[in-house]
């Protein structure tokens, strides 16, 4: 066999069918970029998740005088036996690694220290704030209920503040883009199949005479469907290509110029390159293989051999 | 060479079968004339041979093989084993006498020095010589024929088969063209040919082989065409 004939077919046959290959190409980098786009987004909340949900405490929010019409705190103030008995409690806990505890004293100045430039940290004296045990969890994602409802309701302890509702707002917007980039994905890849299907007919159609010389002369079943399972195969390959140039200038743009710039987030919480190049290989290996099954599917109905 | 075992085809969307029962042995180096009215069978017969169709009822043999047990990646092997040569010629617009003719080695594979050195040797043996490089449109019916038969013979095929070969073709020409299948016929290939031509038939006293409406009605060894008329 000859490769040099078959890649000059396939050649031939792009250049002819121009305009319809360069639809395709960019229906199918379209397609990949979304889908690209849904998995990294998967391993931006994934990458989150572990950075933050990691970190997150048990925070114990303790009684002030001023909570007594709270129905946490009906007696008012947490007294020092109380307070002791929550701390001993903490610490015998298995699931527990750390407790922290936060007193008035300590939160006040870590509030003069946050709002120094503002006058609210002038009306502010260090009773108006909240004592607090900050409890670190060897297991967060499986231990924090079990410690967090063994607090709640307890003599003394205001409230049990769970810090993973707030994450959980951030995930779920970010799942919500992840859907829809995987749905507008699934549409844009239908299209790519219908335009393959388009492309290889017309080429087909375009090469019948060769063909049917082709398989008069005897040439075998692969060397008729090669340059057209190339040519299917090309469409994929460049589309891909175009997929990942925009992932990489996204990720470029959007977390490297855009998020990390202006965000406080910690540097391990944002996806790297490496996931770029992982998910660039997935990308590249779902459009050859899509394109070069279609392609093939169309021959076996369009081209005879 | 070529033999038919009871062999009936009905194509899917007729009720009448294009051929009939028909069983008929072709030799090797055999040189047989196919006639009959437009839609007797001819084309179905020559078709089941290249199996461009496969046979409803009953068996074909050709070169010793059971063409129906021949899986599809094996058919091309079969082809090569035969030439063949249209009315229409069939020869790519875009590519010069040459390039036709070696168009038929490329696609199989053949080695680049064997191609150099065979298509030369059959465009002269069809009387193109010096006409390697024009391209199809520049030549006339009868030598676009010749570079079809080219294109056929080029692969040294046991078989040529030959649907009308002088169909579009006026008489003179037509004559140099089958002495051309004569010549290729001489070096031991078996030719079958499809023709209306009657002049021919009756001029090259060969067998003759007649269908009506796929029936075989007349199978004689040294024949004419109208003789069941």
């Amino acid at each position: 066999m000859r490769i040099s004939l078959v890649a000059s077919e396939a050649a031939t046959g792009l250049r002819r069918n121009l305009t319809m290959t360069v639809a395709a190409v960019l229906v199918i980098s379209i397609a990949l970029a979304l889908l690209g786009t849904a998995n990294l987004i998967r391993q931006q909340i994934n990458e989150m998740q572990r950075f933050w949900l990691g970190k997150v405490e048990v925070s114990l929010y303790l009684c002030r005088d001023i909570d007594s019409d709270r129905p946490t705190c009906p007696d008012g103030a947490i007294t020092e036996a109380q307070r002791i008995d929550i701390q001993q409690s903490l610490n015998e806990l298995p699931q527990v690694s750390e407790v922290f505890y936060e007193s008035k004293q300590d939160a006040f100045e870590r509030f003069q220290e946050q709002f120094a430039d503002s006058e609210l940290a002038d009306n502010i004296s260090p009773d108006d704030m909240q004592e607090s045990f900050r409890a670190t969890l060897n297991n967060p994602e499986e231990d924090y209920d079990v410690v967090a409802s063994a607090f709640e309701g307890r003599p003394g302890v205001e409230q049990v503040v769970d810090m993973r509702s707030f994450f959980d707002t951030i995930f779920n917007v970010l799942n919500g883009f992840q859907v829809g980039a995987l749905g507008v994905a699934a549409v844009a890849l239908i299209a790519t199949v219908l335009l393959i299907v388009v492309v290889i007919r017309v080429a087909a159609f375009s090469r019948r005479r060769e063909t049917s010389i082709m398989r008069l002369v005897g040439a075998s079943n692969l060397y008729i469907q090669l340059p057209f399972l190339l040519e299917g195969a090309f469409a994929g390959f460049v589309g891909g290509l175009l997929a990942c140039f925009g992932l990489a200038l996204g990720k470029y743009l959007l977390i490297d110029q855009l998020f990390r710039e202006s965000f406080v987030f910690n540097e391990a919480s944002w996806i790297g390159w490496d996931h770029v190049l992982m998910t660039c290989s997935m990308v590249m290996a779902i459009g050859l293989i899509v394109s070069i099954v279609v392609s093939y599917l169309t021959l076996l109905k369009y081209l005879r051999v | 060479m070529i033999r038919l075992d009871d062999v009936t085809k009905v194509y899917p969307s007729q009720a009448r079968p294009a051929l009939d029962d028909v069983s008929l042995e072709i030799d090797k180096g055999e040189f047989v004339f196919l006639v009959g009215a437009s839609g007797s069978g001819k084309s179905t017969l020559l078709r089941l041979i290249l199996r461009e169709e496969r046979a409803t009822a009953g068996t074909v043999f050709v070169a010793g093989k059971d063409i129906a047990r021949l899986s599809n990646w094996k058919v091309p092997q079969l082809r090569r084993q035969i030439g063949t040569v249209f009315q229409d010629f069939r020869l790519l617009p875009n590519k010069t006498v040459h390039e036709n003719v070696a168009f038929a080695l490329e696609v199989t594979g053949r080695p680049g020095h064997l191609i150099a050195k065979v298509v030369p040797e059959v465009i002269e043996l069809v009387g193109l010589a010096g006409k390697e490089d024009r391209y199809p449109g520049e030549l006339s019916g009868g030598e676009q024929q010749r570079v079809a038969v080219a294109r056929a013979f080029v692969n040294r095929p046991s078989i040529l088969i030959a649907d009308e070969p002088t169909g579009n073709l006026d008489p003179t020409t037509s004559v140099g063209i089958m002495k051309l299948l004569d010549r290729i016929n001489r070096t031991g290939t078996t030719v079958v040919m499809a023709t209306h031509d009657a002049d021919i038939v009756d001029q090259m006293r060969r067998r003759v082989i007649e269908l009506e409406h796929g029936h075989l009605v007349r199978d004689q060894a040294r024949g004419v065409y109208g003789y069941a008329r």
